[in-house]
């Protein structure tokens, strides 16, 4: 395959991307041949949308700019959401903290340290009220970073757009919901892959049923590259994922129609400038591929992969912190020139800490300066025919196909997390980015090009210790006044279908409003399932 | 001269293991014994590790931002295992306001976001006991 680690002599001119992509000097019409238009890039809103899903690009409808936030309680991230809205964000994106990821509540022993710290602490339904405080949630939409627990905080949030008033048929938004690429890159699991699957594709089903707007998946490439994969593996196993869920999904029952159009994806938009654009374009046509000759899916919304995009964070430094402003920029235009259906933007402290409200703005204005000041969104895939983009694509799409047919030889993409094996793939090119950065192959302004020993201060974000408190109080007076009959009966039933085969959500929206925690419910759940741990290797 | 010998663990919640990967290999590469504990290891095992190992420093790694819970408990434990000799090390998300607090319990080195790996591998080599270097 044209993507390796094989070195190339200095002599042909030809370099090497951090991918591992060797890279020409210049690229002419025979770096293309055989590519059809047609068959290979179609017009944009034309299979195999290579070039676009929408027919009008940008014209018709820019991206959403969601800026991906929660910290500490509830209130002050539902107070950031109101900021982040007024100055012109145009959807929502919820960072929960560790304690919630993990299904565990803010007393529970575990979480001691953790609550509210990385994102905002979410442990029962009045924690999920207070979050969307005075926030239209029919008009936002709503993302939802969390992945084990996934079924059971969408539960919660149904509840709250209910008492809102808004019908569940409107009520658009995003669940993350992807297990697998924790088990492969973010470790925020719980339970072992069978049932963690079983949760997702109840997800798939309920909504295709009641909630038809919301996306049920956001299959992640994001972390996959912040865990220090390359932009092939980023792709490769991102979609490999997707394959299982529809796996998944069409063996629970439905048909790949029924629950692949509201399949959506989330990737990385790192350093490499043209690579990342061509990893988009790439991931459409592969997916639009597979999807139809794979599965033989029909429905044209099953063949286009949406997909949301955020800078990497990976890629911020702690030394001369303002650089990441422009870091940060050239991903995002990236990104928008790849097409991406949503957009997030770190701010340039988040090598530091959570962003502070100034380093936030910052990194909103900066999409709005691309999307309103750059004039790259007047032209619908404006880089489609480059020799360079048109080839890098061709190549990212070969690679990804040897990925796909090396998994399935494992027999499946869990199978080959049971192996270890894109883990191994991972941590082998994070260990390999890490030496290039300090041998100053891979050059890093700031780090180990331009040093400038002074040390650049910004301001930071510190979280409060007494949140916690607040959060633990909270949980305690909750459990001191709820019907507490109505939370074991709820519970016990929650237990007894995890034993089944029956749809959880209808069970986990009734121990939601028995007013039981996260914890009690996900605890429910362990006793039944028990909990997943991988073999640690270095 | 045997190696030197380290734990390297990762308590908490949190599940982001690229830093302690990495560092694990970069200090085998160094020539260092190094043993990853995994994910989500409670003070008591982490200790526990250190003993059953000989280790000669605990590396630990926090980026989730419950250092200030978790070190103080950890350096109990070591003191009442009479583990003092055992050089301590953390590298995460540790925000400038709560380096001396984690230097006053006996953190000797604490790495914030941008070190590299080459110093971290200098300052364990020049600060394990050198009774143990020779051990």
């Amino acid at each position: 395959m044209a993507f390796t680690q094989k070195k190339t002599a200095a002599t042909t001119g030809i370099s090497e991307s951090a991918s591992g992509h060797p890279v020409k000097p210049l690229y002419v019409a025979e770096d293309i041949e055989g590519l059809d238009y047609s068959e290979h890039l179609g017009d944009p809103g034309e299979f195999p949308f290579t070039r676009g899903i929408h027919e009008t690009g940008y014209l018709g409808k820019l991206w959403t700019m969601r800026q991906f936030s929660g910290f500490g309680t509830p209130e002050e991230t539902n107070r950031r959401y109101r900021e982040l809205l007024s100055a012109g964000g145009t959807g929502l994106s919820v960072a929960f903290d560790l304690p919630t990821l993990m299904g565990r509540d803010p007393d529970d022993e575990m979480s001691a340290g953790e609550v509210g710290k990385c994102g905002a602490s979410v442990a029962c339904l009045d924690d999920m009220r207070s979050l969307f405080v005075g926030i239209p949630l029919g008009e936002v939409t709503t993302s939802m970073t969390i992945n084990s627990p996934a079924a059971v905080i969408f539960a919660m949030y149904l509840v709250v757009a209910e008492e809102h008033g808004v019908s569940w048929k409107d009520l658009s938004g995003t669940l993350q919901n992807d297990i697998l690429k924790e088990y492969i890159a973010q470790k925020e699991y719980i339970y072992p892959p069978e049932p963690s699957m079983r949760m997702v594709t109840d997800v798939f089903s309920f909504c295709s049923d009641h909630v038809p707007r919301w996306n049920t998946i956001s299959v992640s490439g994001y972390h996959i590259r912040e865990a220090g994969a390359t932009a092939l593996q980023e792709l490769a196993f991102t979609l490999r994922n997707g394959i299982e869920y529809v796996e998944f999904g069409m063996r629970s029952g439905l048909s790949a129609d029924q629950f692949v159009p509201r399949m959506s994806f989330f990737f990385n938009a790192h350093n490499n400038f043209f690579e990342e654009i061509a990893k988009y374009r790439a991931a459409r046509k592969l997916w639009a591929t597979v999807m139809r000759d794979r599965f033989g899916a029909t429905d044209p919304r099953s063949l286009k992969l949406r997909f949301h995009a955020q800078t990497a964070g990976v890629s911020l430094t702690a030394q001369q912190p303002y650089n990441n402003v422009v870091r940060t920029a050239l991903q995002a235009l990236a990104a928008v020139l790849g097409g991406a259906n949503s957009l997030h933007t770190n701010g340039l402290d988040e090598a530091l800490s959570l962003p502070t409200k100034e380093a936030a703005l910052i990194a909103l204005r900066t999409q709005q300066i691309i999307a309103h000041e750059s004039e790259a969104v007047k032209v619908t895939d404006p880089l489609g025919g480059s020799y360079y983009l048109e080839s890098l694509t061709r190549d990212l799409e070969a690679g990804a196909v040897e990925y796909f047919n090396q998994i399935d030889g494992m027999g499946g993409m869990i199978p080959a997390i049971e192996q270890g094996y894109p883990q191994r793939e991972i941590a082998q090119s994070a260990y390999g980015s890490q030496q290039a950065i300090e041998a100053g192959v891979c050059p890093v302004i700031g780090v180990n090009r331009y040093v400038d020993e002074s040390k650049q201060t910004v301001p930071t974000l510190y979280i409060d210790e007494d949140i916690a408190d607040q959060q633990r109080e909270r949980i305690r007076r909750l459990k001191s006044t709820r019907d507490s009959s109505q939370v074991v009966r709820s519970l016990d039933e929650l237990r007894r279908a995890a034993k089944g085969r029956d749809n959880l959500m209808p069970l986990l929206l009734e121990a939601v409003r028995a007013n039981a925690t996260l914890g009690e419910i996900c605890d429910a759940m362990r006793d039944v399932w028990g909990e997943y741990e991988e073999t640690p290797f270095v | 001269m045997r190696k030197i010998r380290v734990v390297i663990a990762k308590p908490g919640l949190d599940g982001h293991d690229r830093g302690a990967k990495v560092i694990a290999r970069s200090l085998r590469d160094a020539g260092m014994e190094v043993v990853y504990t995994g994910l989500r290891q409670s003070p008591e095992q982490i200790v526990g590790s250190a003993l059953q190992e000989d280790a000669d420093v605990i590396g630990i790694s926090i980026l989730s931002g419950a250092h200030n819970h978790i070190c103080p408990r950890i350096m109990n434990l070591i003191a009442e295992k009479g583990l003092e000799d055992v050089l301590v090390v953390i590298g995460g998300i540790i925000p400038d306001a709560d380096v001396p607090g984690l230097q006053k319990i006996g953190i000797e080195g604490i790495f914030q976001p941008g070190t590299t790996m080459q110093v971290i591998v200098d300052f364990i080599t020049d600060n394990v006991r050198s009774e143990r270097k020779t051990l």
